[in-house]
């Protein structure tokens, strides 16, 4: 029983895993009910592909917000400065664009997402101004700035672009895997770095970390740097997609962020988690979405349900440990 | 001997004073700038608007305060929600008729008490972060209100309750030039006194906010204080709800949004740090004042929404760097 409750407490991301394998089956079992039984690969396919492509935006922006929170502070703009970026990105190009184009802005969008992101982290780490407050007000000002760029839903992207993020499946494999798959290595090797121990080692105890010479200030910046650069890689996802952008996408998926890192059982008081959680939480999330919308659910009361969801979402987590914690006495 | 006599300046200016200070140069600078009614007589009609027009910001953000002084970076980010809920509950129940209308305050309290109470229990039992928690149940208020109205609202305030509250208050035949509203505002506040600075639960609130550990070794039962502050903010954000209802009548869904955001940073304004412990509500008062002498210069001057948004979480920002700042590592 110790080791049992000492391996969910050590590998955060067990009960998102879990969740998500029971919800993927529903999933599936729904789009055969709803579907028919033929052509089981092709489903499959379909199922992971698009699927799991239309949630790497908010799969980007839940590993950025589980960096900032591992680091023990956290970022209620993200969503915002995605929109930004996004605006940025579709007001730049015309349909016919070349490559080299394309590649030319998208260097200029991740700059501002890195920007952005640097006017966090000087707030929170300089000015020392709670980072739920600083990042609650700078979300304001990117919706703002989002809706100056772009101030009603529209834009372009090359269809260069376009055609090549949804039609490509690399060795046969779906792209959005292939997505997964590199996030997961490159996390292998940063958390693996001393700047990935400091990072962990600040979020457990700040105090501590400082003490024993860790530049908390410059770590805090930096985290909120690598916030916005992944923000503006959720903010190509998405336009690639979508084709086009809504200045006021953002707000929405800021607490979508939140909720798949807590979902994917990395806490929100920092020193513990990592990205396979927060991976899983947004697929769960996404495909319980999915379900939802199978089921047929009354559009007024829609609201209701994605609301609901989120809720048990994030109180699932405290509920199970409270009840493990009644068990124990 | 000689220490009573002669004039002493404070050694530094409380933020609530800046604040009114801010907002009486804010004000007197826009007088000039937008050319409307010079001469004195038309500045002081125009500074009772602006009282009149702060009651409600004023009323909303009593609740804010009260869970932001709690601490344990508690926040509401449900107010806005709750504002509309109350407004449309007391819409519904009154139904136009003012007979109603002590049922419809009832309904409207109590359904804030309860968003209150949920709030509550998942930030001090759950130990959901506050900022989480409030807005996904914020998002649940909205959801259940579209789920049980589907888009359309029958009813409205009666026709004394908003002679109330948008109707200048006269005693006998007295015209001081403020409504009921802030009649509304000035009794709330006396309460919030009351029950801040004079019971044992602001006491154990103020406590609380300091240091939770320190403030359950000495026997103050912290989760419960805790929930309890939750419920009293949505109980008193419902109230400001109720209130707007009665000025502007009829309801729309989101009656409500445009009063969160300023409702937090009225708070901030004056001076209530963000961590908990410390503050007033007089300064929030102030704070809701600065934040309507703003919003009417950037009305009559045609700022749109997208500058306004800037404007004010450029604002916010500035504020908290000047008197909201955490203590440095090193100390």
């Amino acid at each position: 029983m110790q080791q049992i409750r000492r391996f969910f407490t050590k590998k955060t991301f067990v009960f998102s895993i879990v969740l998500f394998i029971l919800v993927i089956l529903v999933n599936f079992a729904m789009q055969y009910a709803n579907l028919g039984l033929d052509k089981f690969e092709k489903r499959f396919m379909f199922l992971l592909d698009n699927n799991i492509r239309g949630f790497i935006p908010l799969i980007l922006l839940a590993i950025a917000q589980a960096i900032v929170l591992i680091n023990g502070s956290i970022d209620l703009s993200i969503g915002n400065l995605m929109g930004v970026v996004a605006a940025f990105l579709v007001t730049q190009y015309s349909k016919d664009d070349s490559i080299a184009r394309f590649l030319q802005v998208f260097v200029m969008a991740i700059g501002i997402g890195v920007l952005a992101g640097a006017l966090n982290g000087i707030f929170v780490s300089l000015v020392r101004i709670p980072p739920f407050i600083t990042t609650y007000a700078t979300s304001f000002v990117f919706s703002g700035i989002a809706m100056w760029i772009l101030p009603r839903p529209g834009g372009n992207m090359p269809e260069i672009a376009t055609t090549f993020y949804r039609t490509m499946l690399p060795l046969g494999l779906p792209m959005g895997m292939w997505i997964i798959l590199i996030i997961m290595l490159l996390w292998l090797v940063f958390r693996n770095t001393r700047f990935g121990a400091h990072m962990y080692a600040i979020g457990g105890n700040e105090k501590a970390a400082f003490t024993s010479g860790v530049s908390v200030i410059r770590h805090r910046m930096s985290v909120h740097m690598i916030a916005g650069f992944l923000a503006a890689f959720a903010a190509l996802a998405l336009v690639l997609i979508t084709g086009s952008s809504d200045p006021r996408i953002g707000a929405t998926m800021t607490l979508d962020s939140v909720v798949a890192v807590v979902l994917g059982g990395t806490p929100m008081s920092g020193g513990i988690g990592g990205v396979v959680g927060p991976i899983f939480g947004v697929l769960t999330l996404g495909f319980v979405r999915n379900i939802v919308g199978f089921a047929n659910v009354d559009t007024w009361v829609q609201p209701l349900v994605d609301a609901l969801i989120i809720l048990v979402a994030l109180a699932s987590p405290s509920l199970i440990r409270l009840i493990l914690k009644q068990a124990r006495k | 001997m000689n220490k009573s006599i002669g004039f002493q300046l404070p050694k530094r200016f409380s933020p609530p004073v800046i604040a009114v200070i801010l907002a009486i140069l804010l004000f007197v600078i826009s007088t000039f700038f937008l050319k409307t009614d010079t001469g004195l007589a038309g500045m002081i009609n125009r500074g009772k608007m602006i009282i009149n027009i702060t009651a409600f910001l004023g009323l909303i953000a009593a609740g804010q305060t009260i869970v932001i002084l709690a601490g344990g970076e508690g926040i509401d980010l449900s107010a806005g929600t709750t504002v509309t809920l109350a407004a449309i509950l007391t819409a519904v129940v009154a139904d136009k008729s003012d007979a109603r209308l002590p049922l419809a305050l009832f309904v409207a309290l109590s359904a804030g008490a309860l968003v209150g109470l949920i709030n509550g229990i998942g930030v001090a039992i759950l130990k959901i972060h506050p900022v989480v928690m409030t807005l996904s149940v914020s998002g649940v208020t909205m959801g259940t209100i579209l789920a049980i109205y589907r888009g359309a609202v029958q009813g409205g305030a009666g026709p004394g309750f908003n002679k109330f509250v948008a109707m200048p208050f006269t005693i006998g035949n007295v015209n001081f030039g403020f409504t009921g509203a802030v009649v509304a505002w000035i009794f709330v506040s006396i309460v919030l006194w009351f029950i801040l600075n004079k019971t044992q639960f602001g006491k154990h609130l103020f406590a609380i906010g300091v240091n939770r550990d320190a403030a359950h070794l000495s026997g103050v039962r912290v989760t419960r204080t805790a929930i309890l502050a939750y419920v009293l903010c949505g109980v008193f954000t419902a109230f400001g709800g109720f209130i707007v209802l009665g000025y502007i009548q009829t309801v729309y869904f989101i009656i409500g949004d445009g009063y969160l955001f300023p409702s937090i940073a009225a708070v901030v304004l004056g001076g209530t740090v963000l961590a908990g412990g410390e503050g007033s509500y007089w300064g929030t008062m102030s704070g809701a004042l600065v934040l309507t002498v703003l919003d009417s210069i950037l009305t009559s001057s045609q700022v749109e929404e997208r500058a306004r948004l800037i404007v004010l979480g450029v604002l916010l920002l500035a504020v908290i760097s000047l008197y909201g700042r955490q203590k440095a590592l090193r100390q």
